[in-house]
This record gives C-alpha cells, sequence and structure tokens, in this order.
C-alpha cells in the first residue's frame, strides 16, 4: 500500500514536468510567430542610402509638343472691342464675352481714369489690412441695390468668386447637388469644400428628385446626422458649357419641399437676362430672396475684372471672414471698382440695351440654323453659342482639328471665332467640342450678321469636303 | 516653456562668428525648430550661406503666457454667460437672422462655429477692414466710423481721418503712388485698353501687352520664361493642381500662406508637413518619403515638390533657400519657391531671396511671385525654364478658365519692373531698394533697443511685434490709430493663440520722420501697456541715428 502511495506521488511529479515542458512548448509555438516578425529587421543606413540613390523621380513636368494648339495663342493687339486685331488681322469679334460692349466705353474708361488719378493702381493688401477702399463699398452697396438684395461682396478675380463662395459654407460631410454641366470653377470650389457631391444630369429635374428622394431615405436611417448635414444645389444660370439655362421655377419647388439652400452662378446671365439686366431670377420674375447665393463674375457684362455674391446679409457677411479668396488676397485695384460702378450706371440709365442684345441674339440664332454639318447648341436668347459638329468624324481629337480649321477659316474671312477650351483630364463631364460664338456685342450693326451665317457656312462646307478629301 | 539662458538681440552680429550661432541657438524657440537648424548652419555656414543668417523669435517670460490663457479664459467664460444671456433674451441678439420661410432647413452655420467670432473678434473688430480713401501710400486718409452697439455695425461719420501714417500696406517699394509722370503709361494703356479683356487666355484674351509683361518678368527673374496671372492667391491654387496630382507628395511648410495650402489640397497629391523653416524636419520627411514609398502601396512617390515661401508674411522669417536647394539635390526633389513678399522687397537689386542668398534662379524649380506687394499692382507670375511654362500655358486652370489680367494692371506692373531694373534711366528703382533696406535695418533695430520681442529676419520688411495677450490687441491697434498711424495686428486664428501680435510692413516711402513718429509713439505705448516684454534689449537709450538722410524723389 505504501509503496503504491509513493509510485501515485511520483507518477505526478513526472507527468507535471511533462506537461510542464508541454506547456513551454505550447508558449513557444504561440509566441514563435511574433519571433519571426521580430526578425524582420529595419533597413539599415546603407541599404537607405542606396534605396535614395535609386530613387528616379518623374521629371516636373512633361513635355509639350511644340504643336500643341494652347501654345500658339492668338495674340491680340489693342482692345479687344467689336473689331479686333488678332495676329495682325482685324476681325468682327465674336469670341470676347463683351455682351453689352462696354469693354471700350467712353464713360467707363473715364471714370477708370479718375480713380488711377486717386488711387493709384493697386491696393496693396487685403480687404482686412487697409485693403477696403471707399469704392469696394460703394460698389457692393450699388451691386446689393441693382440685385435687389441686402448685401453683395466683392472678389478681385471672377474665378475665385463661387469658387470661395461653395467651401465657406459647404463643409465635410455636407451634401451638395450640382448640375453636371456646372463650371469648373463650381467644380473647384465644390472640391475645395470636400463635401458630398451628387450630380445630377444637366437641366433634369426628375433626376434630380431622384437624388434628393434618396437622400430622404437616407435621413430616415440616421436622422441625427440628417440635422447637421447641410445641403445644397449649385446651379449656373446661363450655362457655360452648354449655352442654356436652369429651370428656376422647379429648382425652387424642391428646394422647398426638400429643404435645400440654392446656389446660383450667373457669371453668364448677369447683365443679359431679365428685363433689366438682373439675370435669370428676373427673366423667371422669381423673388430674388428664394435664392440663397447668387453669384457672378463682372468680367463679362461689366467688362471689368472680379466677381461678386449676393444675397441676404444673413449669409454674405459670413463669408467676409470665410471665403478664402476674399480674406486672403488683395483686393479689387480701385479703378476696375470704378469702372464697375460706372457700367453698373449705364445698365441701369439704359435698360433697353438687355432688349437689343436679346433680339440681336435671337437673330443670329436663327441666321446660323441650318448649316449642314453643324448644329447651333443652346438658347436662342443666349449671347454664348456653341456650334458643334452634327456627326464627329470619329474621335475628339479630330473633331477638334476640324473645328480648328472652321474657326482659321473664319479667321482668314475676317470674323474672329474661337474654340472653347477645356482641361480634357480635369473636367467631370467633358463638354463635346465646340466653337464658341462669345460675344454679340449691342454696338455692332446688324448687317454683319449675315456675313457672319454665311462665312461660316462656305468654311463648314470648305473644311468638311477637304477633311473628306484628305481622308 | 521659456528658455532661460536665451541670448537674442538686434546686436549679435558684432559678436564672433562661432559664438553668435551659440548664442543663437539657445536664444531661438524650440517651437520654431530653428534650434537645431541653427547648429547646422553653424557648420555649414562658410559654403551655404554668403552672409550671416540670423533670425529671432525669443521667448516671452513664462507670465505672459499664463496671462494670455488668462485673457483667453475670461473671454471665453463671458463668451458662454452672454450666449446663455442671448438665448434666454436678456440680451438683444443684433445677429443676423434665418428668412422666416427657412427656420426649418438645417442650419447654416452651427452656433460653435462662430463662438470666437461672436464673442472675442466682435470685441475688436473695428481694427480690421477700416476704409482708406486715398492711395495706399506712406500716408493714407481713413474713412472715419464709430459703433453704437458695440461693434456690431459700423457708421460712417463722413469725417475722414487725414495722413494717417501706414504701416500696414504691402507696399515695400513705395510703387503705390499716383505721382502723373510715374503713372503716365499706365493712363496711355488704359486709354487704349479700357478695362476689361473678357476673355480666357487661351480663347481670345492674351493682348500683346501681356506678352510684353511676361518677356520682361522673364528678363527680370533671370529665367527662361514666365507667364502671369490675374490674381495672386489664384496664381498658387490654380497651378500647382497643374504641376502634381495623385501619387505625388508636396513636403509644405507648416506656416504657408492659404493659396499654397488650398492648390495643394486640390491637386490631390499626399501633403505632409514640416516645421517651420526647420530642415531636420524636412530632410526627415524626404528620407522618410523615399525609403518607405507611399503609405499602404508602397510604391515609389512619383515625384516629390517642396513649397516655401520666400518670406513669411507673419513671422517675418525668410526661407532658408541654400540649405533646402542643397537637400532638394540630394534628394531629387523639386522646389517650388512662393516670392509674395520677398521679391522686390530682398536682394540686393529686388530680385527677391535667390538674389539674397546670392544663388541663380536655376537652383529654383518654379519661381511664383505676386505683383501685388512690391510691385503695387494686382496678380502673380510662374517663372522657371521654359519646358515648365510652356507646360503651364496649356496646362494651367488660369490659362484656360479665367479672365486674363487688366492691361493697365499689366502696365503698371512693366513701369515698376522697368524702374527696378533701371530701364528707365534713373538709378530711382535701386535707390528705392535700398531705401527699404536701410528703414528696415533702422526700425527693426529700434525696436529691439527698446526692448520689444520682434519676429523674424533683419532683412525683412515684415516686421512683428509680439503682443501676446487678446486684450492688448484692440488696446494697441485703438492707440495707435489716435496717434495717427495705421497698424495691423492679428490674432487667432491667423497666429499660434498664445502669440497675437501687430505687424508693420516698411516701405521705401517711409521717411525717416515718419519711422521716428512711429517709433516715439511704439516706445510711449509699449511702456503704457507693457510690451517691451524682452529681456536681452542693449540699451534703454536709443542712439541717435547718424547716417545721413536720404530721401526718395531726389
Amino acid at each position: 500500500k505504501r509503496v503504491r502511495d509513493t509510485r501515485t506521488k511520483l507518477a505526478p511529479a513526472y507527468h507535471l514536468i511533462l506537461e510542464g515542458i508541454l506547456i513551454l512548448w505550447i508558449i513557444r509555438l504561440l509566441f514563435s510567430k511574433t519571433y519571426k516578425l521580430q526578425e524582420r529587421s529595419d533597413l539599415t543606413l546603407k541599404e537607405k542610402e542606396e534605396l535614395i540613390e535609386e530613387w528616379q523621380p518623374e521629371p516636373l513636368v512633361p513635355p509639350v509638343p511644340k504643336d500643341h494648339p494652347a501654345l500658339n495663342y492668338n495674340i491680340v493687339s489693342g482692345p479687344p472691342t467689336h473689331i479686333i486685331t488678332v495676329n495682325g488681322k482685324e476681325c468682327i469679334n465674336f469670341a470676347s464675352f463683351n455682351f453689352l460692349g462696354l469693354l471700350n466705353n467712353e464713360k467707363v474708361k473715364s471714370a477708370a481714369q479718375a480713380s488711377l488719378k486717386k488711387y493709384g493702381v493697386g491696393t496693396c493688401g487685403p480687404r482686412g489690412f487697409y485693403g477696403t477702399f471707399d469704392v469696394h463699398l460703394e460698389l457692393e452697396e450699388r451691386l446689393a441695390k441693382f440685385m435687389r438684395t441686402e448685401e453683395a461682396i466683392i472678389y478681385s478675380y471672377g474665378f475665385a468668386t463661387i469658387a470661395s463662395a461653395i467651401p465657406a459654407y459647404s463643409k465635410r460631410g455636407d451634401i451638395v447637388f450640382v448640375d453636371e454641366a456646372a463650371c469648373f470653377a463650381i467644380q473647384k470650389g465644390l472640391q475645395a469644400s470636400r463635401s458630398n457631391i451628387k450630380l445630377f444630369k444637366h437641366n433634369d429635374m426628375a433626376d434630380l428628385e431622384r437624388l434628393l428622394k434618396e437622400q430622404e431615405t437616407e435621413d430616415q436611417k440616421n436622422p441625427r446626422k440628417a440635422r447637421v448635414t447641410r445641403r445644397f444645389i449649385v446651379v449656373e444660370g446661363l450655362y457655360m458649357n452648354t449655352g442654356d439655362i436652369c429651370p428656376l421655377p422647379e429648382l425652387i419647388k424642391l428646394k422647398y419641399k426638400y429643404k435645400v439652400r440654392i446656389f446660383l452662378e450667373e457669371s453668364l446671365s448677369f447683365g443679359v437676362l431679365g428685363e433689366h439686366g438682373r439675370g435669370i431670377t428676373e427673366h423667371f420674375g422669381i423673388n430674388i430672396d428664394d435664392i440663397d447665393l447668387i453669384s457672378a463674375n463682372m468680367e463679362n457684362s461689366l467688362a471689368s475684372i472680379g466677381g461678386f455674391c449676393c444675397g441676404r446679409s444673413f449669409i454674405i457677411d459670413h463669408q467676409r471672414l470665410s471665403g478664402q479668396g476674399y480674406c486672403f488676397s488683395a483686393s479689387l485695384p480701385p479703378l476696375l471698382a470704378a469702372a464697375a460702378i460706372e457700367a453698373l450706371n449705364i445698365m441701369e440709365d439704359s435698360p433697353d440695351i438687355f432688349q437689343t442684345l436679346r433680339a440681336k441674339c435671337e437673330r443670329i440664332h436663327k441666321a446660323l440654323q441650318g448649316i449642314s454639318g453643324l448644329k447651333v447648341v443652346g438658347e436662342s436668347f443666349s449671347p454664348a453659342l456653341h456650334l458643334q459638329l452634327e456627326e464627329s468624324c470619329g474621335s475628339r481629337e479630330n473633331d477638334v482639328k476640324l473645328l480648328k480649321r472652321v474657326v482659321d477659316y473664319c479667321m482668314n474671312s475676317g470674323i474672329a471665332l474661337t474654340q472653347a477650351r477645356y482641361l480634357e483630364k480635369e473636367e467631370k463631364c467633358l463638354p463635346p467640342p465646340r466653337t464658341r460664338t462669345g460675344q454679340i456685342c449691342v454696338e455692332l450693326d446688324c448687317c454683319f450678321l449675315i456675313p457672319l451665317s454665311h462665312i461660316i457656312r462656305i468654311s463648314v462646307l470648305h473644311c468638311i469636303v477637304t477633311s473628306r478629301f484628305f481622308h | 516653456m521659456a528658455n532661460p539662458s536665451a541670448v537674442c538681440n538686434g546686436h549679435l552680429h558684432h559678436h564672433h562668428h562661432q559664438k553668435q550661432n551659440n548664442l543663437l541657438k539657445s536664444g531661438i524657440s524650440k517651437k520654431n525648430g530653428i534650434t537645431k537648424g541653427m547648429k547646422k548652419n553653424g557648420v555649414s555656414n562658410g559654403t551655404l550661406y554668403k552672409k550671416t543668417f540670423i533670425e529671432h523669435f525669443e521667448q516671452a517670460p513664462m507670465y505672459v503666457a499664463v496671462f494670455t490663457f488668462v485673457g483667453f479664459a475670461v473671454g471665453t467664460i463671458f463668451g458662454y454667460l452672454r450666449d446663455f444671456m442671448r438665448a434666454w433674451g436678456l440680451e438683444k441678439r443684433n445677429i443676423a437672422a434665418e428668412r422666416e420661410q427657412q427656420k426649418d432647413f438645417v442650419p447654416l452655420y452651427q452656433d460653435f462655429e462662430n463662438f470666437y467670432t461672436r464673442n472675442l473678434y466682435l470685441r475688436i473688430r473695428d481694427n480690421w477692414n477700416r476704409p482708406i480713401c486715398s492711395v495706399p501710400g506712406p500716408q493714407f486718409d481713413l474713412m472715419e466710423r464709430v459703433t453704437d452697439d458695440y461693434n456690431w455695425t459700423f457708421r460712417f461719420t463722413g469725417r475722414t481721418i487725414k495722413n494717417v501714417i501706414n504701416m500696414g500696406s504691402y507696399n515695400y517699394l513705395g510703387f503705390a503712388e499716383t505721382d502723373v509722370n510715374a503713372l503716365k503709361t499706365v493712363t496711355i494703356e488704359l486709354e487704349k485698353y479700357g478695362t476689361g479683356v473678357c476673355s480666357t487666355r487661351q480663347e481670345m484674351g492674351t493682348l500683346d501687352k501681356h506678352v510684353e509683361l511676361e518677356k520682361l518678368v522673364a528678363t527680370f527673374l533671370g529665367v527662361e520664361d514666365a507667364m502671369v496671372f490675374g490674381m495672386g492667391f489664384a496664381t498658387n491654387s490654380m497651378n500647382i493642381p497643374a504641376l502634381v496630382g495623385k501619387g505625388c507628395l508636396i513636403l509644405s511648410d507648416e506656416l504657408n500662406h492659404t493659396s499654397l495650402v488650398l492648390g495643394a489640397r486640390l491637386s490631390g497629391a499626399t501633403i505632409r508637413i514640416f516645421k517651420h523653416n526647420n530642415m531636420q524636419s524636412l530632410e526627415k520627411l524626404l528620407r522618410d518619403a523615399i525609403v518607405y514609398g507611399q503609405p499602404r502601396t508602397h510604391r515609389a512617390w512619383r515625384k516629390i515638390i517642396i513649397l516655401v515661401e520666400g518670406i513669411y508674411s507673419m513671422e517675418g522669417s525668410i526661407v532658408r533657400l541654400p540649405e533646402i536647394v542643397s537637400l532638394k539635390n540630394k534628394y531629387k526633389a523639386y522646389l517650388y519657391l512662393d516670392e509674395a513678399h520677398s521679391i522686390g522687397a530682398v536682394g540686393a537689386t529686388g530680385r527677391g531671396v535667390v538674389e539674397y542668398f546670392g544663388m541663380s534662379p536655376d537652383d529654383v524649380d518654379v519661381l511664383m511671385g505676386t505683383f501685388t506687394k512690391s510691385f503695387g499692382a494686382a496678380g502673380g507670375y510662374i517663372a522657371g525654364k521654359k519646358g515648365l511654362v510652356d507646360f503651364l500655358r496649356t496646362h494651367s486652370h488660369s490659362a484656360v478658365y479665367a479672365t486674363s489680367m487688366c492691361p493697365a494692371v499689366a502696365e503698371q506692373i512693366i513701369r515698376a519692373m522697368k524702374c527696378l531694373m533701371g530701364l528707365d534711366g534713373t538709378t530711382q528703382g535701386l535707390q528705392r531698394v535700398r531705401q527699404l533696406e536701410k528703414n528696415t535695418r533702422y526700425f527693426r533695430r529700434k525696436l529691439h533697443e527698446m526692448g520689444f520681442i520682434i519676429y523674424g529676419n533683419d532683412d525683412s520688411p515684415v516686421v512683428p511685434l509680439l503682443l501676446y495677450m487678446p486684450g492688448k490687441i484692440g488696446a494697441f491697434a485703438r492707440r495707435m490709430l489716435e496717434k495717427n498711424i495705421g497698424v495691423v495686428v492679428v490674432g487667432f486664428p491667423a497666429t499660434p493663440i498664445t502669440e497675437s501680435r501687430a505687424r508693420f510692413c516698411v516701405s521705401a516711402a517711409h521717411t525717416r520722420e515718419m519711422l521716428d513718429t512711429v517709433l516715439n509713439a511704439l516706445d510711449e505705448l509699449g511702456d503704457f501697456l507693457h510690451l517691451k516684454y524682452s529681456r536681452y534689449s542693449k540699451s534703454s537709450h536709443p542712439e541717435l541715428y547718424e547716417e545721413s538722410r536720404l530721401e526718395l524723389e531726389d
């Protein structure tokens, strides 16, 4: 019995040792992976040096082919008014956005001269640091009054206006519904805002409503998030890329139905549409307070430089501390502000220029109809017309070449047109290649209109025939 | 926080070279990270720097930091109190309100987002956006405005405050002027071209004036080609995205201007920040970037670009260009130099920091600058190799989508640049550069002597004077205006929260009398507001200026 006892005592001891070894083995197995990881040593200094030695960056910029169309600018000598000298040849100008012909206006010029005499050229500072001049305040007041809004704010660069305004309100996590034909400045503003962007088909209200509904169901799932997610619709009054207008009355219905704010870009429609040139809101007879923010540049109709936003003070004033292009840039040279004020004076004093412009637009639109091979894109009252190939000749490149020949032919015949330029890789939805007749100037005598369509007709025929020949 | 052995003042350059670096090493704030950089500078000074490079970032005494935080705390507590009172209707709400019809929309602003603006900025809002009604020359006229509701709204009295000394505008060379003879060509061009252009560079907006200006800029800078743009801010934000993109790395100084930051963000490239002017920090980022490649994929970076400014507008510091160039050559990175404040303002003939350090323009890959400051105009340029500029002509967002520069503004730049280059047949341009250098040195030296803490390089015409406490921002600017001196004050968020400051921009157009008036006023106010924090002022009795007086118009 005793022996058995010692046995029973001894046996567990062996077990214990064995089990102990096993446990140690398991532990080793468990940690063996980590051992291997630890074995992976960091790069030695020498290896790092080798890597640094080896690395070859891409060149700063890729080479540009010498015949790139953008490298061979049309050089304009003298003022780009309705008669323009391009590369030494005098042409009738259908290529600039000088819709009201104010670029060379004597009154505007003398206002600018007077300002130059008093203030010099530059402002030498941003608005915050002694860059606010009395003319800036006057221009802001005048613009607000003209547009019948509470407040206006001016920027020193047209492009920077909407591109700064959007990110001032729309932040990360907010939602922006935007027309896919929106201009590049809007695209950049949206990118800077880092908001959630939803593109709807151009002027397709059903598509927009579909997106809004989708969002509504999304919101019901997460109401807490929905309460702080700001939402905006960004549209253009008169689209730069298509030449047509946005269906504003429907947009406003959607605005109140889905509680979305509307930002409206009016660079082309300001000073063009409406009885008094107040833009698309006047064109549709819409209360301007229904639009949360209107932005436009002063570089087209007003024939100056810069841009402005207008709306209710509740909204606009926020940009004075949050609009990056406003706070961190030098303010608009006073002479340009003075020119814009004078241009506004002219717009207010002679409201019939808008009717004249409209009549001319319609007339030219009509005259350009029915050219074989080309179609006119856009509204009949849009002062920027796009001519587009009816049938593509296969590739974008060939289309661009063909249109370039049309433009060159017109230029030789004394009519300046321009191809609408795009950064093909950067655009969200690249419009097809087009020729733009930007300017339909009110000072232009109507007898010019007939030769325009005539020459385009001939040039198209000429180009299409020769291109077929070459193929 | 404060360095007990800090030794730093404007007279270090009298000391022995090596000792000077040691002294500075201890005198420079760690926050700015220059401590180590200086040490390196001490070793390689002979090869990289052609002249001594001194920058000051003196730390304030500890009690200043404490009181600064107390100041903000008091302001914040009162802010909450008043927000509470407004919420309960005990205080009138002056804030513009949402439209009745849109009350049920998602609020456009969150209340806390505007807390700082509503409760702290508003109290001293009268010191910004002061409207002027004359040329922003060495003296200007201010429109007097008053407030009846504690800065919620302003009312103009119709009076003007005449001949206020302008210490705020970036008019470094004094080209913001209305002299009829000087502006003669501008007048002619304005008469000829009108104001607008109404088209983009790539469509129908390239005028002969633009071509002339671009050629002149390239000659002025000594590079192959240059392109000009209508707005300085947009020059950065619309061109950086053309140069870099996905798979590229941007190394950006922490104090870079918003336009550079925006451009970097829009480009889609990865951005990493290095400490202000700190070469160790930059080198570490460069090494790590090349060794480890892109995050996650570990692919090699397509290219690395370093974004720096010539003179930093809030610090007054000058970029350590020689070191950066040697780093970028070593690591095959590219360098984008924004000379917004430095072009015209430093360098023996006003050609910016490249000339200041005696380097070649070829050392920098992308030279960017603005015309707003030294040239008294508007717009910006990018200059460099022909390949670079050709690429921008075809790919810059600005060239394709933005209206080109007003021809009269272009003419202002041309005439200022010609004057600077001596092409107008006078030495007036050169005199302005010299005068600016003299004024800068004089003004900075005097401030050091009076015992103010001022930041930056001895040669930088941007002179930040540290105020620290939030309460002193308003007091300082208002009292200076009472003495007929217009100053710029800045606080959070433009500066770190503890480092509110006043900033002076010295101009070549400032006469000695003007500077002395400002200095006397500052001396008086410095005592009154206890702003003389520096513990290393050399003399309490400012010595008299002994050099012969030099006026501009001769």
